[in-house]
């Protein structure tokens, strides 16, 4: 399997935008992966995309931004593989990438489950992975702190 | 391909039940198994089945959830017999 080049990377997968803090939050999560020295790579849906487009014309944190099923074809045929994967969660459907991630990607994997029920949503899990869990739907401060949290974790990891 | 839609807006579980229960002769694919055009998505056991000349699996949109949907299976029928039960 082909890993991504130039350091470590991490792949932060979004599904439906629908919940305000997801744009925001994953904004963040890009940019303090950078400033850990992780490249970050963003895979979503055309709208997830299109507002992380306008709201950062020059990519200065977003970094790469692809389209989510072309990217989960290519773990598929194990043509590619990053070292972590961020999941955004807030309904069935991002459970079910995040188990399609736990499957295809020896990545380390966090399921960052936000929304306004986040416990109900994180009751489908039953793959291993690392459950970051914010009651969070418009403002982003208690998410960007579990953020802070999870990528300490992931920089001491490095070391 | 316009397939007929068997179950809406459902979770990736409630998928996974109607195929098992409604589907005599179903199999197993790992997340990721590509039907068509198509790389299925959702947490393991993921469940195809065959009804006569027809293929019947889960397709997952982020923004509205899963969807059981029945197309006429055509080579991919053979691909799955061909896989154990």
């Amino acid at each position: 399997m082909m890993e991504e080049k130039a350091g470590e990377t991490a792949l932060i997968l979004l599904g439906c935008p629908q919940v305000p803090v997801q744009t925001s939050v994953a904004l963040y999560c890009a940019y303090m992966l950078q400033q850990n020295g992780i490249r970050p790579i963003i895979a979503g849906t055309t709208a997830a995309r299109k507002l992380l487009e306008v709201a950062d014309p020059e990519r200065h944190y977003a970094g790469t931004l692809e389209d989510l099923d072309t990217v989960i074809g290519e773990f598929a045929e194990k043509k590619r593989d990053v070292d972590y994967c961020f999941v955004f969660a807030h309904n069935d459907s991002g459970i079910a990438y995040a188990g399609t991630m736990a499957y295809l990607s020896k990545a380390r994997l966090y399921v960052l489950l936000f929304g306004e029920h986040p416990e109900e949503v994180a009751a489908a899990i039953t793959f291993p992975c690392e459950q970051v869990t914010v009651k969070a739907t418009h403002n982003p401060m208690p998410m960007k702190k579990k953020i802070d949290e999870v990528i300490r974790w992931v920089a001491a990891s490095k070391q | 391909m316009k397939p007929d839609i068997l179950l809406s807006r459902c979770s990736f579980m409630e998928a996974r039940e109607y195929v098992k229960k409604h589907i005599r002769e179903h199999y197993e694919v790992e997340p990721g198994y590509k039907i068509f055009d198509v790389h299925l998505i959702g947490v393991p056991p993921l469940l195809v089945g065959i009804d006569g000349d027809d293929v019947i699996f889960p397709y997952t949109k982020p923004c509205h959830g899963t969807f059981v949907v029945k197309v006429p299976g055509g080579d991919e029928i053979a691909r799955l017999r061909a896989r154990r039960r």
